[in-house]
């Protein structure tokens, strides 16, 4: 355990995500087998213990500890496993354990053995034997909720990288394979064979999209592509088949590869077919696509309500067929396996599970014009769900990553608006001595003339000489301090206009100002305007969408 | 005779109306006796002062010369009279000079610990219990959560951190006073000898250590290396110059923070460490229960951080426990903030 703990306690301060990579890959060459298969299980969330849950670790404490003691002390800390991790006490003079801390392997095949009623004294002894960092990942650990940082996909980086292989590769084989991994070890390190992938559902890592760019359509003949709406939800894949056992297994990845399917059990229970479809994840009421606000509720969720799956059914609308009836479709061009989409899709007959349907054009003016406005070119009611187009090589297979030439996204106009800055917060990392977080504001009607209201934040979109710029602008001309942040002057006569772009715009009861912006960015700084030049509240509300 | 005859609370803080003084006070007043010399306890402009000559110096190094009308200076284990009371310091272990005040009056003897901790410190001398009837202890790191490992072990972790990324500036926050020259000195206990670089803001007093006998070993100044000088050096600087222009001469340093905060995740987190060195000058929970039983003291009176904790920790403890919640003195890695950010040097 105390390695593992050791890669835990790193990784909680590391904000980098190549010095995340590099640890893990160190902590993988280094473990032996089991531990380390164990704790790649624990970083892919592949762990799960149902019998040990933060209840479990509330009781263990409250016997050890003053219950005002710890209550003072987890509302100071704010994290469960932390403060049970820093005050555990220990077992007591004259209790004091001889034995080694146990390790990871001992903790995880132990605890899986074991029954409900032994699972607390078996915590206890080994909380005994560790140390804090060791007992707040073996917390971590157990109780299902490791959130340090490192995404399923970021520990699979590492382990390819342990054999010089690619992320994909590892996909590729990970949904039929068990920890401790010992097979996928052997592979990557080169001592054994590539596991085969036995899995009915496994994740195959999808095929993305370059940015349209002029080049790529000048001179290039309008016929050998095909058009389709960029729905603005997100990208799932859903795989189902059979498994050995000849029960049915149904899966829903995200785009990274994480399992979402217990965040979707509305969708999951769709999904009664053999093949994998790549698509948009939509909130679908009445048969109208929902705001991403509205989907973004859904998102992230352990638990979830039936009121919550009432209120904001899941969607599916199909981009692409990889798999049918045990066939990998993938090396197929994007016409044929449009048409096995196209009949599949007719066959599930499930008004949850829909095509996202073809933009037809001639011309790239006539995909233009599509673009500007989808209400009127088959996105209909939709319109405002449609985040711009894609435009797919009609022979193009489905190649994992992003292969150039095959594929482009071609995203609506971003919307624009003149904000004035109005306060200023310095970044993380290696932005931590810039004032590089924004805070602007856009002019609204008040009692005695007009004031800036906050609108939005953005921390991105500049260049480094642009950062540096504003940085001494505020450094300069800051009228008030609240702790990190800091007021900039921001009065009609003086101050620093920035155009900043937006995806979209939502009503928002927590901001002051009613709208909430979707990625906002600097665009441009516009220092040959004045604050009062900036926009109103006005223009930003004539851009929400209605109802 | 009860605490409260000896002790009493006005607006500059801690009164002793017997000995007709205040201890370390908030604001000016005629005659002060001061624990240590932190900002927060020894403030300029008293008209009489009497502290250990090593808090009165630093009180100098600080503020001039002209802090005060009149130093009095009182060595560890001397006993003076002031007005109608003994006052006797002894050693608090938590900065160079810093004292614990015993008041005795009429065989009634109440100790003011100002800020103390139990731990090793090669340039403090060592914390000595003080029996008593009466003690006012702080509180700044009175949750069990708090329990600071072994400084040593800490500055292992610094120096492996220097091993592993040997090309990359390792830049460690750590208070001017004490914490800074703690720090220095571990590292060079760990068997590193060569040359450390100092932020402009800890010379002086880096400097008065080394004139009391402390070796930090070689010190040098930031200002005016190159970029490529500065790389895979050990830099130590104020906490808040971590964040100021000054940090942006390294190129991609490792930043570390030496406070008893870096114990909390989320807390150090926040700070932006990525190497937190759990390194407090303030005693651990188990150090202040432990030193409230050693001073067999009926009654404490909990002064600045978290009181409510250690008050209740008395009460199951049969002693009786008042939290005094006092206000000026912030832990001063804490207080250290926005309000004295310096942006030049």
């Amino acid at each position: 355990m105390n390695r593992f703990a050791a890669l835990v306690d790193r990784l909680a301060y590391e904000p980098r995500r190549n010095a995340k990579i590099a640890l893990v890959r160190a902590y993988l060459a280094e473990a032996p087998d089991p531990d380390r298969g164990y704790a790649l299980a624990a970083l892919t969330g592949g762990l799960d213990f149902p019998h040990a849950k933060p209840n479990l670790v509330r009781a263990l404490i409250a016997e050890r500890t003053d219950p005002v003691l710890f209550a003072l002390s987890y509302d100071y800390v704010g994290d469960l496993s932390e403060t049970v991790a820093l005050m555990w006490p220990g077992p007591g003079p004259g209790a004091r354990s001889n034995l080694p801390p146990p390790g990871i392997a001992e903790v995880v095949e132990t605890l899986r053995a074991a029954s409900r009623l032994e699972i607390p004294r078996l915590i206890a002894g080994w909380l005994d034997r560790l140390d804090e960092a060791g007992r707040f990942a073996l917390l971590k650990l157990i109780t299902g909720a490791l959130r340090i940082g490192v995404s399923a996909r970021l520990a699979k980086t590492a382990l390819a990288r342990l054999g010089g292989r690619e992320p994909d590769e590892v996909e590729e084989v990970w949904h039929g394979l068990e920890p401790p991994y010992g097979d996928l070890f052997a592979w990557i390190e080169g001592r054994g064979a590539r596991p085969s992938s036995v899995d009915p559902a496994p994740f195959r890592p999808p095929m993305l999209a370059h940015a349209l760019e002029e080049r790529d359509v000048e001179g290039n003949d309008p016929a050998l592509f095909r058009a389709e709406w960029k729905w603005d939800g997100i990208r799932v894949q859903a795989a189902a088949g059979l498994g050995e056992d000849g029960r049915p297994v149904a899966r829903l990845f995200s785009r990274s590869g994480d399992d979402i399917s217990q965040t979707f059990p509305d969708l999951l229970e769709r999904l009664a077919f053999d093949g994998a479809i790549d698509g948009e994840l939509l909130v679908v009421i009445d048969g109208r696509v929902q705001p991403f606000a509205t989907l973004q509720q859904r998102l992230n969720r352990k638990t979830v309500t039936p009121k919550l799956l009432a209120d904001m059914p899941a969607a599916i609308r199909a981009y692409d067929l990889l798999a049918e009836g045990g066939e990998d479709l993938r090396a197929l061009p994007f016409d044929e396996r449009r048409a096995r989409l196209e009949a599949f899709v007719a066959r599930l007959g499930d008004p949850l599970i829909d095509l996202s349907p073809m933009i037809p054009f001639a011309s790239w003016d006539e995909l233009a014009a599509a673009r500007a406005d989808p209400a009127t070119h088959g996105a209909g009611g939709d319109a405002d769900a449609v985040e711009g187009v894609m435009i797919k090589r009609a022979l193009a297979p489905y190649v994992p990553g992003r292969p150039k030439g095959e594929w482009f996204k071609w995203k609506r106009d971003p919307f624009n608006v003149d904000a004035v800055l109005m306060y200023a917060q310095r970044g993380h990392g290696k932005r931590s001595s810039f004032y590089s977080d924004y805070t602007f504001g856009v002019w609204r009607e008040a009692a005695d003339g007009r004031e800036l209201v906050p609108v939005g934040k953005a921390y991105f979109g500049f260049t480094d000489e642009e950062l540096k710029t504003i940085d001494k602008f505020v450094r300069t001309n800051t009228v008030n301090r609240f702790g990190p942040v800091r007021e900039v002057t921001h009065t009609a006569e003086t101050g620093l206009v920035i155009e900043v772009a937006f995806e979209g715009l939502n009503r928002s009861t927590r901001h002051k100002s009613g709208v909430a912006m979707r990625f906002p960015r600097v665009a441009r700084l516009r220092w040959d305007k004045r604050p009062a030049e900036a926009d109103t509240l006005q223009t930003l509300l004539a851009l929400l969408p209605e109802g | 005779m009860r605490a409260e005859d000896l002790l009493t609370l006005d607006a500059a803080g801690l009164y002793c109306p017997p000995g007709g003084f205040h201890v370390d006070p908030v604001r000016p007043v005629a005659r002060a006796v001061i624990t240590h010399g932190h900002s927060d306890h020894a403030r300029a402009g008293h008209r009489a002062v009497l502290a250990t000559p090593e808090t009165l110096a630093i009180m100098a190094v600080r503020y001039g010369e002209g802090f005060t009308e009149a130093r009095q200076p009182i060595d560890y284990g001397e006993t003076v009279r002031v007005g109608a009371v003994d006052v006797t310091v002894y050693p608090a272990g938590h900065v160079l000079g810093s004292a614990q005040i015993l008041i005795e009056w009429k065989g009634f003897r109440l100790v003011v610990s100002g800020d103390y901790k139990r731990q090793a410190d090669p340039t403090a001398t060592a914390f000595e219990p003080v029996r008593c009837h009466a003690f006012i202890t702080e509180a700044t790191f009175a949750l069990p959560v708090f329990r600071h490992p072994a400084a040593a072990g800490e500055v292992v972790k610094l120096l492996d951190s220097h091993r592993l990324f040997p090309e990359r500036t390792h830049l460690v926050g750590a208070y001017a006073l004490g914490k800074a020259q703690r720090v220095i000195a571990e590292i060079r206990a760990a068997g590193y000898d060569a040359p450390i670089l100092i932020h402009g803001g800890l010379d002086r007093l880096c400097r008065f250590y080394g004139e009391q006998g402390i070796d930090l070993g070689p010190l040098e100044g930031v200002a005016g290396r190159a970029k490529k000088d500065l790389e895979g050096r050990i830099v130590l600087c104020p906490p808040s110059a971590t964040k100021d222009l000054w940090a942006r001469r390294f190129a991609d340093p490792v930043t570390a923070f030496a406070s008893g905060w870096m114990r909390v995740r989320a807390r150090a987190r926040q700070r932006g460490a990525e190497l937190p060195l759990i390194i407090s000058d303030h005693s651990d929970w188990d150090d202040l229960c432990e030193t409230i039983l050693d001073t067999e003291a009926e009654e404490v009176w909990v002064t600045h951080g978290q009181e409510d904790a250690l008050v209740h920790w008395c009460g199951e403890n049969g002693i009786r426990g008042r939290p005094l919640n006092l206000i000026g003195y912030g832990d001063e890695e804490e207080g250290e903030g926005a309000a004295t950010e310096s942006e030049g040097l």
